[in-house]
């Protein structure tokens, strides 16, 4: 499964994307966190207020119940803030 | 057509090339976005910025803008619609988006428009770093954006 981390998700975590194979229980974008929030410091303070985190499975926006799989690209990254004129 | 790029674009003849030689087009609308030197309502209040570095989502970005467009098109009659958004560096007063759109009447090519760069700024997958004094701020979404894109949903 490829993960992609955008904005202060990538700085806090420290990569912009990576290769993962959670364990076959995980099957949904909530679960993926949570066993992501296990990897490391990083990700589990960037991952710790999912308010301030939005989900897109496969490059669509996608909410926690989401299922995922092995051959999934999923993204986590900041509410969007676009080219904002105010 | 929408143009997902790091370098500039001529304005002029990007509207020139909207819909060139289109007898029936009676007005082309545009709205460019800069780079502005503070962030927050105004500029007494706010905090001064420098520049600011976009960051966006590869593929997904290209497909959001080209879903948005789709949109515009169905709704208005547009003879021609054109998205260019920038990313990467970007320095006080440079260019960083840009929609025009061109129909027979003002009302159609005006509010496709607005529809597209309210939409666009909710649904395309770009990420705002400010450098302040402070140092490089990542910038939350903010609540009066969504409010402009919901006056777009449809009853």
């Amino acid at each position: 499964m490829k993960i992609l981390y955008f904005a202060w998700l990538r700085t806090k975590i420290g990569v912009a994307e990576e290769d993962v194979t959670p364990p076959a229980e995980v099957g949904d974008v909530a679960a993926l966190i949570e066993w992501l929030k296990g990897r490391g410091d990083g990700y589990a303070e960037a991952l710790a207020d999912l308010s301030v985190v939005r989900v897109a499975v496969n490059q669509e926006y996608a909410k926690l119940d989401h299922p995922v799989g092995p051959d999934d690209e999923v993204a986590l990254f900041p509410p969007v803030t676009g080219g904002k004129g105010r | 057509m929408i143009r997902v790029q790091e370098e500039d674009f001529d304005v002029g003849a990007e509207i020139d090339g909207l819909a060139p030689g289109n007898r029936s087009v009676g007005g082309i609308a545009c709205f460019i976005g800069v780079v502005r030197d503070f962030v927050g309502d105004d500029k007494e209040t706010g905090t001064p910025v420098g520049a600011i570095t976009l960051e966006h989502y590869p593929g997904m970005t290209e497909q959001k803008l080209a879903a948005i467009e789709a949109e515009a098109l169905q709704r208005w009659p547009l003879d021609g619609c054109l998205i260019i958004h920038r990313y990467g560096r970007l320095e006080l007063g440079d260019r960083i988006v840009m929609v025009a759109t061109a129909a027979a009447h003002r009302a159609d090519a005006l509010d496709a428009c607005q529809f597209l760069i309210d939409w666009l700024k909710t649904e395309a997958p770009f990420w705002k770093l400010e450098e302040t004094e402070a140092g490089g701020q990542w910038v939350d979404a903010r609540a009066g954006d969504d409010r402009r894109a919901e006056r777009w949903i449809k009853k």
